[in-house]
């Protein structure tokens, strides 16, 4: 039988980086960014993310929130984007960030009210640029890229603004995803897309998702750089993201991180995970998580103790309490709501069902 | 002053607000340095850049996609999509972005961004290049979906488009690009959205219709005329903020209504059209609101489109169902 002779024309590799491991020793000597004061405050912002969090869940269970989804587990990959991003930066986020919109500045009561059903809660007071959460999966990719084309188009001297977006998994098997890392490939554009591999697109595995080895290397087929990383080390976290940030502000263009993470929790409040998945899995996964690794790592370097953990339990627990208050007294939108922002100033065609609705209104109340 | 084509008054518009905007940017499949398919963008990448007259890799949602991102960050996008019928897969990102993004972010960000589309049959195309949906965008809150009938208002409309600060679908009929040629002067007036224009008066019935089905209107109410009937013929040209009150003005006058377009008939713009009339104009109305259009069909293929699309003998026949029409209950 006839073997044809052939050439390599390429090959590829795919990196992979750690520098805390599951116990929180290091693998490696850990980069110069990673001092004492900035692992600290990264851990109390992945705590801060855990309980906004976990008091999101309880109150949608309290029917004081509508559907939620918890990112229980991969605070380290929100707190690694958000911590190294400029505020002149733009995010587009997706939906499972609320570690990335805290470290944004979006405030909590602005992530309540998203979930409590008020538009308002997008108004994100203290990131004015960065887009709104982001529901069609991995539509917002390509926003990201649009953002990344008009930061560079209107100052397109270094260093540059650098877009910077997020998706899950389930993103990746989605035509969005390809186009608009194609696109951000051809054109240079300075943005930095990472990919949350939680393993769960709802209850579909991240296996049944893709044959490929790896989600980072999908990057390959746009001829742009990525790697993989432990999405539960907010050290090599941070260092991906703010080593594709740095690039793109010099002006080299795109790139791809994978984190690799999991999803301790439901999809949202409406599912149940026990339905597909494995309980052994989930309870191996448990181990891995972020908090742990990092404060046992703190620890290790005398900088952290039980005396810090429960002042900063305390803290936070105040800052949840004063969000709330303002959460649950905040006046409910007025009904014209509807149409205020439908388009910069209402068609006069519009006249009659605005009419309508204040009418209908009116006798509501 | 020169007299144009609508394709030209379209490359036009678009130049002359690349020079008086910098924000603006123009994108799509082969509009660089191919000037587009239709050459809609003739000559615009040699004469404002690469960096401003992008050819995007082929893929109509980036192109939609990549406008919200611009847009959003104070850029002008213009994006063109090569076909209407291939701008399905564009669908998402316009009906749940570009259209939503100021109101899910309650006025932070906005969407100051054009689609443009060449669309309608009639020019013996394959498969996917002859639809007319627009009333599928006309059905998406947040958009504005404008339709040019002649050169002038091509170049009118389409500033118009660009400078409004929310989304606009811009659909152009290509059969009617090169056909019909006007002057048009290259001043940066804009037209106004969402009014109609009155293109011929009339007592005696009101035709309403837009892009290339104009031309058949047109002419059928030029039939009409030597047979002693005086249509008013309008162009709503904004189909979605639709000006009813111009169409009603129209109807105190006449008081029979046909609207006539290429588009399938069911859940039409004609459907719209006819359900606001007799909304607000019930009492005015001495006939059903006639319609006269694409059948429920799919577009065939192009030996047979004439038939799918109405001709002046089938609008005439229309007019004269609508005019021939008595009450029930004057019938005694």
């Amino acid at each position: 039988m006839h073997k044809p002779r052939m050439q390599l024309l390429a090959s590829f590799d795919i990196a992979y980086l750690q520098y805390l491991d599951e116990r929180g020793s290091p693998t490696q000597v850990l980069p110069d960014f990673a001092t004492a004061d900035s692992l600290c405050r990264a851990y109390r912002q992945m705590l801060l993310a855990r309980l906004v969090d976990g008091r999101a869940v309880k109150l949608q269970r309290t029917g004081r929130l509508g559907t939620y989804p918890s990112s229980l587990g991969q605070e380290a990959i929100g707190v690694g984007i958000g911590s190294a991003m400029q505020a002149s930066d733009v995010y587009c986020p997706y939906y499972r960030e609320t570690g990335a919109l805290l470290e944004r500045g979006v405030s909590i009561e602005e992530i309540f009210a998203i979930w409590g059903g008020d538009e308002r809660g997008q108004n994100f007071q203290r990131a004015p640029h960065d887009l709104p959460i982001c529901v069609p999966i991995a539509s917002q990719i390509l926003h990201a890229a649009g953002v990344a084309f008009a930061l560079q188009y209107q100052n397109a001297s270094q260093p540059l603004r650098v877009a910077v977006t997020c998706a899950g998994d389930g993103a990746t098997s989605k035509g969005d995803f390809y186009e608009a890392i194609n696109l951000a490939g051809v054109w240079k554009l300075p943005l930095v897309v990472i990919i949350n591999n939680n393993q769960w697109a709802i209850s579909v595995s991240r296996n049944a998702q893709t044959a490929a080895l790896s989600l980072a290397q999908k990057a390959i087929a746009a001829g742009i750089p990525s790697l993989q990383v432990d999405g539960n080390d907010v050290i090599a976290v941070h260092w991906a993201v703010n080593n594709g940030i740095e690039r793109a502000r010099r002006g080299e263009g795109p790139s791809l991180i994978e984190a690799v993470s999991y999803r301790l929790s439901d999809h949202t409040t409406a599912d149940d995970a026990s339905r597909y998945c494995p309980q052994s899995e989930r309870e191996a996964a448990e181990k891995l998580e972020p908090l742990g690794r990092l404060k046992q790592y703190l620890c290790s370097q005398g900088v952290w103790s039980s005396d810090h953990q429960i002042a900063l339990e305390e803290e936070l627990a105040q800052v949840l309490e004063r969000a709330l208050r303002h959460y649950n007294h905040a006046p409910k939108d007025a009904p014209n709501a509807l149409f205020d922002h439908l388009y910069a100033r209402l068609p006069e065609a519009f006249y009659d069902q605005y009419d309508n609705l204040l009418n209908c209104s009116e006798s509501h109340s | 002053m020169s007299e144009i084509t609508l394709v030209e008054a379209v490359t036009q518009a678009l130049a002359f607000e690349l020079q008086a905007d910098p924000r603006m940017v123009v994108f799509g499949q082969d509009v660089g340095a191919n000037g587009g398919v239709f050459r809609a963008t003739e000559g615009l990448q040699q004469r404002f850049g690469r960096e401003r007259v992008l050819d995007t890799p082929l893929a109509e949602n980036t192109i939609a996609g990549i406008a919200v991102g611009m847009a959003v960050q104070g850029l002008h996008p213009v994006g063109e999509f090569q076909f209407m019928g291939f701008i399905y897969p564009a669908l998402d990102q316009i009906l749940s972005h570009a259209t939503r993004m100021r109101n899910r972010t309650r006025g932070r960000l906005s969407c100051p961004l054009v689609y443009r589309a060449p669309y309608g049959g009639g020019i013996h195309a394959p498969e996917h290049h002859s639809e007319s949906t627009e009333a599928l965008f006309a059905h998406i809150p947040g958009l504005r979906v404008v339709v040019p009938s002649s050169p002038a208002r091509a170049y009118g409309l389409l500033l118009a488009a660009i400078r409004d600060p929310d989304p606009v679908i811009f659909l152009e009929p290509k059969r009617i690009y090169r056909t019909i040629k006007q002057q048009v002067a290259d001043s940066g007036t804009a037209l106004p959205l969402d009014h109609c224009f009155v293109l011929r008066e009339g007592r005696d019935v009101t035709l309403i219709a837009w892009g290339a089905m104009l031309q058949e209107t047109l002419s059928a109410a030029e039939q009409l005329a030597q047979e002693g009937i005086e249509a008013e013929v309008i162009d709503p040209a904004t189909l979605k903020p639709l000006d009813i009150h111009s169409i009603i003005d129209s109807l105190e006058k006449t008081g029979r209504c046909v609207v006539i377009h290429e588009a399938a008939r069911f859940a039409g713009m004609g459907a719209e059209i006819a359900a606001q009339i007799g909304e607000f104009a019930f009492d005015l109305l001495k006939a059903p609101v006639w319609r006269v259009t694409g059948y429920d069909t799919v577009m065939p293929y192009y030996q047979l489109e004439d038939f799918y699309l109405p001709s002046v003998t089938r609008i005439v026949a229309g007019v004269k169902e609508a005019l021939d029409w008595d009450h029930p209950r004057s019938r005694g």
